[in-house]
């Protein structure tokens, strides 16, 4: 039961873009087309998942251990910035049809701020290891939502007549905004 | 370069936040009130001129490959003084902005600044490119912010000017932080063009 309303809270209530504004960027930049959030949804899954574990392990077993919490923005980052690389690389050798789907995301999640934020909400939260492995999956379920019911919107979007100035961004930040409203229906829900 | 071009782009040419679409979470996270955005952009801003100007003095010594991560590392060290100092001198603020402030390491502009400007230019062009594009963004944190405290509250900087039940909640909560910077967007676009 808890882990089911730690997927409800981080998928609907808490959305993590619309609620939480965490991993904006990728949100407005890549969401032109369905496929591509769907490849972006793919790879930050997959990187925001080991950070959230390595980042954990890394808490528990080195920064408590030896009290120099204060390191922890520094080495978070160097960590997720090393593991983005290293997924890349290792993903290039044994899965070149994975790869050749989520490359080009790859180098984009090391400054998603989506990524170091779920690690250090992992860490504030005092979550156990599984606890943070559901927590980081359904984050990233919700962003993957998000985003791709958003790049369905703003391909319809492409048809519509509109003002010259409210063309791009300005009209896509109010439709996010609406998308934001809808999901405020889930509050109260955990 | 002429300094004063340089320093003055950050606010309306090259606006990181209107124009350039940078920095969008903290933008949007923290911009509940004046003062919020305003203690953002502030903490954004020495950070981008500390960054800046340690990057380019270091430029030369960085192989190009590692480059990012090393400016990373610098950029993550001075989030770290913000972060610790804010704590102890303006616990409240820190409490508000809450965990925006590490999320600064991963703010586009200030490693977007380091790249495109400060591992190419000398140290004092660095230096006021850092300050001009910091407070460029913090005034575009502290309009927004300002646009919907008056909006959902009723005040500015925590001066009422209109009773708060006539306040439209919603632009102070999520939603409204997409719709007012949309519109605000839409009117920039709207001015530059005319």
């Amino acid at each position: 039961m808890e882990y089911v309303l730690i997927f409800i809270s981080a998928i609907f209530v808490n959305n993590i873009v619309l609620a939480q504004f965490l991993g904006i960027c990728p949100f407005l930049g890549v969401s032109k087309k369905i496929s591509t959030g769907i490849g972006m949804t793919g790879a930050v899954t997959f990187v925001m998942v080991i950070a959230t574990i390595v980042t954990y392990l890394l808490q528990k077993y080195v920064l408590d251990v030896f009290n120099v919490g204060y390191l922890q923005t520094i080495s978070f980052i160097l960590v997720i910035a090393s593991l983005v690389q290293l997924v890349e690389i290792i993903l290039k050798k044994v899965s070149p049809p994975l790869y050749q789907a989520l490359g080009v995301f790859l180098p984009l999640i090391t400054t998603n701020c989506a990524i170091l934020g779920v690690a250090i909400m992992t860490i504030q939260k005092d979550l156990n290891l599984l606890q943070a492995v559901a927590f980081s999956t359904a984050t990233a379920i919700g962003f993957g939502l998000a985003l791709i019911i958003f790049a369905g919107i703003r391909e319809q979007l492409e048809l519509i007549d509109l003002p010259k100035g409210m063309k791009g961004t300005p009209i896509a930040l109010l439709v996010a905004g609406i998308l934001a409203l809808a999901f405020m229906g889930f509050a109260g829900l955990v | 370069m002429n300094q004063w071009k340089n320093f003055s782009k950050g606010f309306f040419k090259e606006n990181a936040v209107f124009t350039l679409l940078l920095g969008m979470c903290p933008t949007l996270g923290v911009t509940s009130s004046a003062i919020n955005g305003l203690g953002m952009g502030l903490a954004t801003t020495f950070v981008l001129i500390m960054s800046n100007i340690v990057v380019s003095l270091v430029k030369d010594l960085i192989p190009d490959k590692v480059r990012i991560p090393a400016f990373i590392v610098i950029i993550a060290s001075f989030v770290t003084v913000v972060e610790l100092s804010m704590q102890a001198y303006l616990p409240a603020l820190f409490e508000s902005l809450g965990l925006f402030i590490p999320l600064i390491v991963v703010n586009c502009v200030v490693l977007g600044r380091a790249e495109a400007f400060a591992s190419k230019n000398g140290f004092l062009s660095s230096m006021i490119d850092g300050a001009g594009m910091g407070l460029g963004f913090a005034m575009a944190l502290t309009i927004l912010g300002g646009v919907r405290e008056f909006l959902g509250s009723g005040k500015i900087f925590g001066i009422t000017i209109y009773p708060e039940q006539y306040g439209m909640l919603v632009f102070v909560l999520a939603p409204g932080a997409f719709i007012a910077l949309g519109y605000l967007i839409a009117i920039i676009n709207k001015l530059k063009k005319a």
